[in-house]
């Protein structure tokens, strides 16, 4: 790597959100000093790490600090000996002369990992008997224990679902990566769209549908073009009191990308259909202390999973630090709120007041959410939720236009199975697919290329099509098309090339 | 209509995709005065097409019908005329993601090949992004070039007509990402890099052999790319059936047979037309894989200039 000071890029600052990485493993942290942070069973502060470029490799040293790593000319083992085959090996259990005394004295002593494995594999009666293949998978052990570096890179898609699929899947609807992607090319996800999304999960892919619309846009081109071009716009209809965005945080989004981001509660989505949608029954009503109710709502909402969470996989290490903190400032707010209550008459009325201006800012917001819906234009649609599929296609599907494509996601295939059949039968859809992938990564090496022992078992199974306008007149849909989609491919008859 | 832009209606110039039926359907350029054959009959484009909304049902001259859908690229990708082998949307999809795509992104892309992934790239990095794309056959680069201006897209796309393993991409310390569907991409590497940006980026080489995947790996490694990830993606479709399965008479007497009714019991199958015990057949949903998938398209291999 490149010195600091020469190299462009962007820097990481205070309040960013940043992910830690180590080998394949990830963590999302808000970047703030004198915070203790822990990853890997190691602590330590990100204080030095702020004015770096992001991308940069740490190695942690003494009382938590982090400094950037010096690339150092790998000490080449003098005079390289190999065993050809191990039949005169034996596991006798002593081969390591150093005690695991010696090496907690090393470690106390502060001796840099590197030197450690250097000392293990001098201390290793068996290391030059070992094959060269076994020598280098001995030394990248042992180097993933001693060796304590951190790589801290800016969040992205790739990475941030990556990280949740690996560390609370559970949290996400075990959506991986993949089908992820999949469904950002299935939706023809791009600027200038307007999305309509449904998730609970965890807002990752209400995060990922932002990237593939914001990109680099505000960074290109300043604030006010971008404005004006627009990234389009997303309407998120959440369930419950609140739309749960604490993956979207990670991203670090400019402010600027939630100004087109509207939100529309599923419980006010059949009024709307039929028309009997006003803003005067909505559910939170009219005292002072609506923020703070709805607010809670939400945070127990997210309690209550991470409690399921726990029950299911209690091993995983749950909680990311940026939804702690999300935690800590809206619990910040509602101590505020009894700290006002103890306030003075005057000062409680301005902040009625203020209460007041906020709830009809949201209500305003919602009145505006429900005009965009109504105008049943959307450019597409995108489902990934822990609720059965079914009735949220069949509503949902109203709002998108003619010729767009939605694409559903769901962690079981029968749920699909049975959303597939309704669809048919209601018409207005065509080119219905149900797929899953699979993925398989490889370890390539010289002479030691393989799939790796392990791949994902499950990674959820997709339904996507695309819409067409919606015949009144249902008979003519049991038209040739209907009957032909049931039938096995290899009886499709081929449409001869018939360009014009 | 554009590639990167959704229009309602068809008009004069447009390319659309006409529907047919399951996984059916061509690509047409709207002309008015043309008229367009298909299974069901004549498409007349000035009085059938122009003017309608996209999604529309078309009805055709022997009364057979058709849908007009807007192009995307996905549905391009299914439609183009193959000039080579092509990549299809589910590697796209994982190249998109992994390379870190989206409005604004830069890209290298190398050969051009049908152009099946640069429209997807263009897609993707509209409206201030852009895509240099480099194919060594003349002929190929020409057509390329032809399609972009067809759809619409001319502006975010830049064809060069050389041998990238030789001259590189025409452009350098530009790109966010580098994509590489050639035979030697090993050959590349070097010119990728000076490609990318110099604060960084990402890399991705599609191979179908795996021995070309470790050149590439080696090559990588050797120009001080990190991150080296090797990965293959697969794409299962399900058909959607009702499966009827015989229950097999074990001898049991006929009032006997009748109260064991295991399967409407079952709460999970009350209120489909399941358990039908007394012609002696279950019914159930399935999702029943393809008799036949793709098994293997080519090996993906990231990597991140740092």
């Amino acid at each position: 790597a490149m010195e600091d000071g020469l190299r462009p890029g962007p820097r990481i600052s205070e309040g960013d959100c940043a992910v830690l990485k180590r080998d394949d493993v990830f963590k999302a942290v808000p970047v703030l000093r004198r915070r203790k942070i822990i990853f890997e069973k190691q602590w330590f502060y990100l204080d030095n790490a702020i004015g770096h470029i992001y991308g940069t490799t740490f190695e942690v040293t003494s009382g938590g600090n982090l400094q950037p790593k010096q690339e150092v000319e790998e000490a080449t083992t003098e005079t390289k000996e190999a065993g050809t085959d191990n039949r005169n090996i034996v596991d006798d259990g002593k081969s390591q002369k150093l005690t695991h005394d010696d090496i907690k004295a090393l470690k106390d002593k502060g001796i840099k990992g590197q030197e450690i494995v250097q000392q293990l594999i001098e201390n290793s009666t068996t290391f030059r008997d070992k094959t060269e293949f076994a020598q280098d998978k001995y030394i990248k052990k042992k180097k993933k224990k001693y060796e304590a570096v951190i790589t801290i890179v800016k969040p992205s898609t790739r990475i941030l679902s990556t990280m949740y699929y690996a560390r609370e899947p559970g949290k996400i609807n075990h959506l991986r990566y993949d089908t992820l992607a999949q469904m950002l090319t299935l939706g023809n996800i791009r600027a200038g769209n307007k999305m309509i999304v449904m998730e609970t999960c965890a807002g990752l892919v209400l995060g990922a549908v932002m990237e593939r619309m914001g990109g680099n846009l505000a960074f290109q081109c300043g604030f006010d073009s971008f404005a004006l071009i627009g990234y389009g716009s997303i309407i998120q209809m959440y369930p419950g009191g609140g739309p749960v965005r604490a993956a979207t945080s990670c991203f670090g989004f400019p402010k600027l990308f939630f100004d087109n981001l509207h939100e529309f509660p599923l419980s006010k989505v059949d009024s709307l259909l039929s028309g009997t949608f006003s803003t005067e029954t909505l559910p939170s009503e009219p005292e002072d202390n609506v923020l703070a109710e709805e607010e809670s709502n939400g945070l127990t909402d997210e309690k209550q999973t991470a409690l399921q969470e726990t029950e299911e996989e209690s091993t995983t290490e749950v909680a990311m630090e940026i939804n702690q903190t999300e935690e800590q400032e809206t619990m910040d707010v509602n101590a505020e709120d009894v700290d006002f209550k103890e306030n003075k008459e005057k000062e409680n009325k301005e902040n009625v007041r203020e209460k007041q201006r906020k709830q009809w800012e949201r209500r305003k917001k919602l009145i505006e959410t429900a005009a965009l819906l109504r105008e049943k234009n959307a450019d597409g649609l995108i489902v990934a939720s822990k609720f059965h599929p079914t009735p949220l296609l069949l509503s949902l599907l109203e709002f998108v236009a003619p010729s767009r494509p939605f694409v559903v996601y769901c962690q079981y295939k029968e749920p699909l199975l049975e959303c597939y059949t309704k669809l048919r039968e209601r018409g207005g859809v065509v080119n219905l697919k149900l797929s899953e992938t699979w993925l398989r990564n490889y370890q390539v090496l010289p002479d030691r290329s393989h799939p790796k022992l392990t791949m994902s078992g499950g990674g959820g199974y997709l339904l996507s099509g695309i819409t067409v306008v919606l015949d009144k007149g249902k008979s003519d849909s049991s038209n040739s098309e209907a009957l032909k989609m049931e039938e096995p491919s290899s009886k499709r008859c081929k449409v001869q090339d018939l360009h014009c | 209509m554009s590639f990167v832009e959704y229009g309602d209606t068809i008009k004069d110039g447009d390319t659309a995709i006409v529907f047919l039926g399951h996984e059916s359907m061509f690509p047409v350029k709207v002309q008015h005065g043309t008229v367009t054959q298909t299974k069901y009959g004549v498409i007349r484009h000035s009085t059938d097409l122009i003017g309608k909304k996209y999604g529309s049902k078309v009805t055709c001259s022997k009364g057979g019908w058709v849908f007009i859908l807007h192009p995307t690229p996905e549905l391009w990708t299914m439609n183009l005329p193959h000039r080579t082998q092509i990549l299809y949307s589910t590697d796209i999809s994982i190249i998109t993601m992994m390379l870190e795509l989206k409005p604004g992104s830069v890209v290298c892309e190398s050969g051009t090949g049908s152009g099946s992934l640069s429209h997807a790239l263009i897609r993707t990095v509209a409206p201030t992004g852009h895509l240099y794309t480099v194919e060594f056959h003349q002929q190929r680069a020409e057509k390329a070039r032809e399609e972009f201006r067809e759809h619409g897209v001319e502006h975010l796309v830049t064809v060069t007509n050389q041998d990238v393993c030789k001259n590189g991409f025409g452009v350098s310390n530009i790109a966010d990402a580098v994509f590489l569907d050639i035979p030697s991409p090993w050959e590349a590497i070097g010119h990728a890099k000076s490609a990318l940006k110099a604060e960084g980026g990402r890399i991705c080489s599609f191979s179908p052999c795996i021995e070309q995947v470790q050149r590439t790996c080696l090559a990588m490694e050797e120009y001080g790319f990190t991150e080296i990830n090797t990965l293959e993606i697969l794409l299962r479709v399900y058909n959607v059936r009702t499966i009827s399965l015989q229950i097999p008479d074990l001898g049991k007497a006929a009032e006997e047979n009748s109260s064991t009714d295991f399967d409407s019991s079952n709460p999970s199958n009350q209120g489909s037309p399941c358990a039908n015990l007394q012609q002696g057949t279950v019914q159930f949903k399935s999702g029943v894989p393809l008799r036949e998938m793709v098994g293997h398209t080519g090996y993906l291999t990231f990597a991140t200039k740092s």
